[in-house]
């Protein structure tokens, strides 16, 4: 008989990531291959509870290293009529993650015939991340308001949660919750409660590197939702010339003018 | 017999034990530093924190320099030992010349930048990020020095988290000729929000101002802080069992 080979037959592992290629990379890496970088929102994202439910907010910069990528993206996510959800971290985590979501929600509204809940969202989602031990880089500020009353939760990468009045995740979560810790006070109204929101995004998009151009709204009320997109933008292009660019005959000095005949165009016969 | 390693004479002795700074062991937290319409205003707490143990609660970290300016340090308690008695020497110096001169916040900044600078250069920093400030001739001053010797002078200054934190509050709130009593409410606002969400923080700050007539530190004193959110009696009240 040959040589019996033992073949290296590997079980694949239940769930979760697989970490073969891991070793694949680091040998890569010693060889000097860089890894590429990926799109991460570097951003502001806020959320809030006023007396009539909640209201969240998102500056619209996306980087990708030090470039800026999208100066107007959307990280107020859908989740369900009365639930949104907004993203902070690598953007296609918080883009798959928040999107398989809120189809299993709809897929659950089916099944029970009721309006979701945000705890559901956030059961979903926490599970999620933490099966996947925070390689899903993905920070949400979800919120909502179901039967129980409006709800305001925060999601970090390895899957934990906070349940608060006012929330703040990102880069430039420190200088918005700076605005909050000194502002934020109960029962707002819904204006107040938007121009709260406003002040620490724009807190956010003057002070941090990673967020920056417009401003997004969500404002969330029992049985309605109002999704401002671009409700502020404190970055207007200056500077632009109202007359556009145009270049007359004439604008130009010519100083000298020399033609030169190019040899003529040869047609070259059918029997070439 | 001992057998002890006998350290040669000359330059090996410089590769056995190289001294230079490593790591901060004693740490103040954030200095914050405005002008207002009199002079300048700093506030700092008084916290010395070892590692993550809150070791000493009642250290200065806002003093006087000389007749004009007025210095708050982040970072190595030891350090900032240091300087101010660099800086003793320095005034005594220029006090014997006796000249009816005297050294200004400008000179001190400038003074405080070289040595701070020099030191990083060696490979052994004073760990600390200064705040000097200071009124001379009606002339208000207020700068910041960092531990790799970048320097700069601002209307308002913050070390460490208050960059974070204290910076976009004073970039909103703060303008010119503040009144002391603005200028004060100002300072409390961002040390409150300091208190919440700088682990390094305590609740007891001293606050410190000069003008033209000189330096006053007052007395060390807490903020009131405010936990009463409906929200935080009941997190989990539309969810029972969730966290």
């Amino acid at each position: 008989m040959g040589v019996l080979v033992k073949e290296a037959i590997d079980v694949p592992p239940k769930g979760g990531f697989n970490f073969d290629l891991c070793r694949r990379n680091e040998m890569l890496l010693k060889k000097g291959v860089q890894a590429p970088s990926f799109r991460k929102t570097g951003t502001t994202i806020v959320g809030l509870v006023f007396q009539d439910g909640v209201i969240l907010g998102a500056d619209t910069r996306a980087t990708e290293g030090p470039i800026v990528c999208d100066k107007n993206c959307e990280k107020i996510h859908y989740m369900a009529p009365n639930i949104y959800c907004c993203g902070a971290g690598t953007a296609a985590d918080t883009e798959a993650v928040t999107d398989m979501v809120s189809s299993q929600l709809q897929l659950h509204r089916y099944a029970t015939g009721r309006e979701s809940r945000v705890v559901t969202a956030l059961t979903l989602l926490k599970s999620h991340l933490f099966s996947y031990q925070g390689y899903v880089s993905a920070a949400l500020v979800l919120g909502g308001v179901d039967v129980t009353g409006p709800h305001l939760h925060t999601i970090y990468p390895h899957g934990s949660t906070d349940t608060l009045p006012f929330a703040t995740m990102g880069s430039g979560s420190l200088a918005a919750m700076a605005i909050f810790e000194s502002k934020y006070r109960e029962g707002l109204s819904r204006e107040e409660g938007i121009r709260l929101v406003c002040e620490a995004i724009c807190s956010g998009i003057f002070n941090d590197l990673g967020s920056g151009s417009n401003v997004d709204v969500c404002v969330i009320t029992k049985g309605h939702k109002d999704y401002l997109r671009n409700h502020m933008l404190p970055n207007p292009r200056t500077y632009v010339s109202s007359k556009g660019y145009s270049f007359a005959k004439g604008q130009t000095e010519v100083l000298s003018t020399k033609i030169m005949p190019l040899r003529e165009k040869v047609e070259l016969g059918r029997d070439v | 017999m001992h057998s002890a390693v006998v350290a040669k004479e000359g330059s090996e002795n410089f590769e056995i034990g190289s001294e230079r700074t490593l790591y901060p062991y004693v740490t103040g937290t954030s200095v914050i530093g405005i002008k207002y319409k009199d002079g300048i205003l700093m506030t700092a707490d008084m916290g010395g924190s070892y590692g993550s143990t809150l070791r000493y609660k009642s250290v200065e970290r806002l003093k006087p320099v000389g007749k004009h300016s007025l210095l708050g340090a982040s970072g190595e308690i030891s350090d900032f030992q240091e300087i101010l008695r660099y800086l003793d020497e320095l005034i005594l110096y220029d006090n014997m010349w006796d000249d009816g001169n005297s050294l200004g916040p400008k000179e001190v900044h400038n003074y405080l930048n070289r040595v701070m600078y020099n030191r990083r250069n060696k490979f052994n920093p004073l760990w600390n990020s200064l705040v000097l400030g200071g009124v001379k001739n009606g002339q208000k001053y207020l700068g910041l020095v960092s531990m790799i010797g970048v320097h700069f002078e601002d209307n308002h200054v913050a070390t460490g988290f208050g960059n974070h934190l204290a910076r976009p509050i004073l970039r909103d709130e703060w303008h010119e000729d503040m009144s002391f009593e603005e200028a004060v409410k100002l300072l409390e606002k961002c040390m409150l929000v300091l208190l919440y969400r700088d682990r390094s923080a305590i609740n007891k700050l001293q606050i410190a101002k000069i003008t033209e007539e000189g330096v006053t530190i007052f007395e060390p004193y807490s903020l009131k802080t405010f936990w009463k959110f409906s929200a935080f009696h009941n997190p989990t009240k539309g969810a029972e069992g969730s966290w």
